[in-house]
């Protein structure tokens, strides 16, 4: 491009190069557009450091709770619900548990393809309140793979978990929450 | 070869009379790499992406006249809404604005021309394409996106109509568009400014030009990567905001929040610019505090990145999270309240008359200052809870970007019509479409308030009985508002007609160099940069 030089009469000498400056605002164009998409992982991370969000840990955790907590009980609640367009039926066993911080417990879920045809199901655990996400340890869990399940077949999954004994003094009640998604499309592709 | 033909005339125009080397007829437009036909391109694409734009407001408002369905299934109304947000956002105010920047900083800084001309023609011309694919969709059998302007997953993907792609496409567009025309702004603004112009000797309408280009760089690209996202997820099994594949939805508001708060500062910072400009004309005092206003609109700027997630109060985010959004809202009261300041302070005691520009900028004074104020009581955490998602938020915008930006456009449009024309336009039809504008926008935007506070929701094609009177009042409104905006069209075709010859300098209080060549502006202006008279200072 010359547009640099058919205006060199009005340039002052201390003005940069009109290629430096658009080079150097084409570079912020991409960094913004990188940026854009960094803020994908940052975002998780972010999350992950804060405990915001519910996100609770995707792979197992060894148990490491220092004795348990008997001053203090928590009730630890259970939901589910099916994402739209996933013919299954999917519950807890137990709707409600009560456990002493630091304390190991094992509950079940029962699912069923209540369909003609096999699915993969993907359950997403979330926490709420939010900031407990963090203190609610997951040591084994069938959210942390998928399931297959045949036209009709059911199944009884387990949950192992632990509430941590530095769960914050003001929380009482846990809400764990699991979404169920078809993902057989997405298994396939 | 043509383009080569262009610049030999830019070349050989070292005096005005040689003005006449331009094409004619289409390929003139087509080809221009003129400051002032890509502005003029610009401000006509936007007037009409505003009747565009209009036309389906007008639709909705027919719906809403009454409570029940009458005139459109709701999957259409989605649609109307939608697209009547995106063409106003990205098709008639922003090209607008950039039609200002294209036709009067080259002639506020004594430039010849843009910095780069040539892209300039690039970044008008894939406009046209771009809401063409948008609107296209509305003729397909999957309809017009349906998902909001906002377009939140999974809205836009999972349960997306089949519009998205076209969506993302046009979208892809206006944003190469837009960060072309910043680029251009902020080059020609960085260097050819005439000699002695420093930085803070320039208009502060070139201000606030240079600060929003900056925006527009920073966050364009982002809008650019999440609908880029959206698009994967929609068509190629990426789960970036799909919780089933360890994305998240919440996720998506944040990314694309990141870059609609700025986007809102793009859409009126300008406006800021303009008002400033014509209010000292009208009162014929220099604006008061020029570089407080400076310093304003360069913090509105910075301000306006880390606010993004007042707009997502009720999407469960933790205490502190909404308590720190909240504070750096309202903190960008204090800048804005600096500018009104500044513009009453610039009337008070000012011999002011009362053009059809100052009438709409004093309009913009008032009710952009209730638009801001009903922004501060949303930027409230705990009454947000009841103003979310009502029609109290619709209110609010509309304020801002009817009463605020568009009417700054008309003041600026009335201001400099004369400079562009060689005309004065027609002061009593100018004084129709000042007042019509102003009863009926108010009739139009005012009862909103009051619906949304009583918690109508926006984006419904029904309402409760209880809202029918105010809703028939403001489809009245509506109606009203949008048939005066034909009387601007009016005056702008009899302007360029004819009308009383306009001197170089039509107002006595206007000052800038754009002033000092002839009315119309000639072809080329500032061939050779001009002389600054010192005393401005």
């Amino acid at each position: 491009m010359s547009e640099g030089t058919e205006q060199e009469t009005s340039i002052e000498a201390n003005k940069p190069s009109n290629s430096k400056v658009i080079k150097k605002l084409v570079l912020v164009v991409f960094a913004m557009f990188g940026f854009g998409f960094a803020l994908v992982p940052l975002y998780d991370v972010f999350c992950d450091i804060t405990g915001l969000n519910g996100k609770t840990n995707t792979a197992g955790v060894a148990y490491a709770a220092d004795g348990v907590d008997t001053s203090r009980m928590i009730k630890v609640q259970f939901l589910t619900r099916m994402a739209k367009g996933i013919p299954w039926e999917f519950e807890p066993v137990m709707n409600e548990i009560s456990v002493h911080p630091g304390e190991m417990k094992f509950v079940n879920f029962y699912a069923k393809n209540i369909s003609q045809r096999d699915i993969i199901g993907q359950a997403v655990p979330s926490v709420s309140p939010g900031l407990a996400a963090g203190y609610f340890q997951k040591i084994e869990c069938f959210c942390f793979t998928q399931q297959p399940l045949k036209a009709g077949e059911e199944v009884e999954m387990g949950l192992q978990f632990y509430v941590d004994l530095d769960l914050p003094a003001e929380i009482n009640t846990l809400t764990l929450s699991y979404t169920l998604y078809d993902i057989s499309s997405k298994v396939d592709s | 070869m043509t383009t080569d033909t262009i610049d030999t005339s830019l070349d050989d125009a070292h005096n005005d009379d040689h003005h006449d080397h331009k094409m004619t007829g289409i390929k003139r437009w087509l080809y221009t790499t003129n400051h002032k036909d890509i502005g003029t391109l610009y401000l006509w694409f936007s007037f009409i992406m505003l009747l565009v734009g209009g036309a389906l407001a007008m639709v909705i408002r027919a719906e809403l006249f009454q409570p029940g369905l009458q005139i459109v299934e709701p999957d259409f109304f989605n649609q109307l809404t939608t697209v009547h947000g995106l063409i106003m956002v990205f098709g008639a105010i922003m090209p607008a604005f950039t039609g200002f920047a294209n036709w009067m900083i080259p002639m506020m800084i004594g430039a010849p021309d843009m910095a780069l001309p040539r892209m300039n023609n690039w970044s008008f011309w894939i406009l046209p394409f771009a809401f063409a694919i948008l609107l296209s969709s509305f003729f397909m059998e999957s309809g017009a996106p349906n998902f909001g302007w906002t377009f939140y997953a999974p809205l836009s993907t999972t349960y997306s109509n089949g519009s998205t792609a076209f969506f993302v496409f046009a979208v892809h567009i206006m944003g190469i568009s837009s960060i072309m025309g910043a680029i251009n702004i902020v080059v020609t603004i960085m260097n050819l400014r005439a000699p002695g112009m420093t930085y803070m000797k320039m208009p502060l309408f070139v201000w606030t030009f240079f600060i929003t280009a900056y925006l527009l760089i920073a966050v364009m690209p982002v809008l650019a990567g999440v609908v880029t996202m959206l698009l994967t997820d929609t068509y190629f099994g990426t789960s970036f905001f799909d919780a089933a594949g360890g994305g998240d939805p919440v996720m998506f508001q944040h990314i694309f929040w990141f870059f609609g708060h700025p986007e809102v500062y793009i859409m009126i910072l300008p406006a800021f610019g303009i008002v400033s400009t014509i209010i000292p004309a009208f009162a014929r005092k220099k604006l008061f505090g020029y570089s407080s206003m400076v310093y304003a609109t360069a913090s509105i700027a910075l301000l306006s990145f880390i606010v993004w997630a007042h707009h997502m109060f009720t999407t469960g985010m933790p205490l502190f999270g909404e308590l720190f959004f909240m504070y750096c809202t309202m903190l960008i009261a204090v800048p804005t309240g600096v500018k009104v300041f500044n513009w009453v302070a610039t009337m008070w005691r000012g011999s002011m008359t009362f053009e059809i520009p100052m009438l709409f900028s004093i309009a913009f004074v008032i009710l952009f200052t209730i638009g801001g104020f009903s922004g501060l009581m949303l930027a409230l955490t705990p009454v947000d809870f009841q103003y979310h998602d009502t029609y109290f938020v619709v209110a609010h915008f509309h304020y801002v970007l009817v009463t605020g930006s568009l009417f700054s456009i008309y003041a600026g449009a009335y201001y400099w019509l004369p400079k562009w024309t060689g005309h004065m336009y027609s002061e009593s039809l100018g004084k129709w479409h000042f007042w019509c504008s102003l009863i009926s926008v108010n009739l139009l935007f005012f009862p909103m308030h009051f619906l949304g506070l009583a918690g109508m929701p926006r984006r419904i094609p029904d309402y409760a009985l209880q809202f029918a009177d105010f809703n028939k009042w403001v489809s009245i409104g509506g109606f009203a508002f949008g048939l005066s905006q034909l009387i601007f069209l009016a005056v702008v075709i009899k302007c360029i007609k004819g009308g009383d010859k306009a001197p170089a300098k039509p107002w006595d209080g206007a000052e800038g160099l754009e002033w000092t060549v002839a009315s119309p502006a000639p072809y080329h202006t500032f061939s050779t940069p001009p002389a600054l008279d010192e005393e401005k200072d």
